[in-house]
């Protein structure tokens, strides 16, 4: 399908307007209510039960395994045209896949999250350092205008947040936010709400990486048996 | 634990963050996790619980990510022209 793969090469071409375009999105997350709605609503129009099937539908699945074929390549032909000759370890080539998976994973989501905005952003920062810093100006400043009149408005969110949940145990419960915090990428920092709902959706999405990294493995080994002709199952 | 109160009722109005939200959350994290799911004691199952779980089950899917890359690094590299052609046929779906 041409049409897939060429509508999802636009968000990786622009590397320098993403990084404006993570100071609007993040405005526009703090100005609309904070209620869980904000993410969920766009792509969802009704959030019962059915938990976003954006991360579950098939146009998705396949979106996510052409953009990860296409870094797969890219990876592999990095590593054997790059100098070091005889193998690299494995560990360094299964690191590259994890690496190029999770881009593909990032870019999927279109921009639409924090932890992704946080995997591409990670990739930038390491090569081009001085784009992150007025992005770290920005933000505060536009936190401040619309939660107002709070300078470290994170660590006022943190005090906020610890307002009940069911009012026993609240700092046990805080301590484990405050870890899940730092599995999803770039959360570390981010208030409880936030944390909770960036959970939500990076575990779809890795449960779909996941999957789609499972059915690429057995494709693969399906192949590299010898006698295996045939044509590929469907996916 | 009322200072705390007023302190974040004069913070703002707009963001502030309520227990039933809050809760809310958790209760959609809860149906996410494999194990949670199924429980038929759902009202008694803690915010603690979910969250710990949470935690548990994607530090599980990162080393399934994490397992899943390293045989696919190999695969990668053992069968070139297989591959090539795998390539091809699914692009071209």
């Amino acid at each position: 399908m041409a049409s897939l793969t060429s509508d999802n090469e636009q968000p990786p071409t622009n590397s320098n307007s993403s990084s404006t375009d993570h100071v609007r999105k993040k405005k526009s997350l703090f100005a609309s209510s904070p209620s869980s709605s904000r993410g969920n609503a766009a792509s969802v129009p009704t959030r019962d039960g059915d938990s976003h099937p954006r991360w579950r539908s098939e146009k998705q699945q396949r979106i996510y395994s052409a953009k990860l074929i296409q870094a797969l390549r890219q990876v592999r032909l990095s590593s054997s045209s790059s100098a070091t000759t005889s193998s690299p370890t494995a560990q360094k080539r299964g690191k590259a896949v994890r690496e190029a998976a999770d881009r593909a994973l990032a870019v999927s989501a279109r921009g639409r999250t924090l932890w992704s905005r946080a995997i591409l952003a990670n990739r930038i920062k390491l090569k081009f350092r001085k784009q992150k810093r007025p992005r770290q100006t920005v933000i505060p400043a536009v936190t401040t205008v619309v939660t107002t009149g709070a300078t470290s408005s994170r660590g006022r969110k943190r005090r906020v947040s610890v307002v009940g949940l069911n009012k026993k145990s609240l700092p046990t419960v805080n301590r484990k936010v405050r870890s899940l915090g730092r599995l999803v990428p770039g959360c570390k920092k981010e208030s409880v709400p936030v944390i909770l709902e960036e959970a939500t959706d990076y575990i779809q999405a890795l449960e779909m990486q996941v999957r789609a990294m499972n059915s690429l493995v057995e494709l693969l080994s399906g192949y590299s048996t010898p006698g295996s002709d045939s044509a590929p199952p469907p996916i | 634990m009322s200072g705390r109160r007023s302190r974040s009722r004069q913070s703002s109005g707009t963001t502030r963050i309520s227990e039933d939200q809050i809760n809310d959350l958790v209760i959609k994290l809860q149906q996410l996790l494999p194990e949670l799911r199924d429980s038929h004691r759902s009202d008694k199952v803690s915010a603690a619980r979910v969250l710990q779980d949470t935690c548990n089950y994607i530090r599980n899917l990162h080393r399934e990510v994490d397992d899943l890359s390293e045989r696919l690094s190999e695969l990668l590299a053992n069968s070139d022209t297989a591959q090539a052609a795998l390539l091809r046929s699914l692009l071209t779906q």
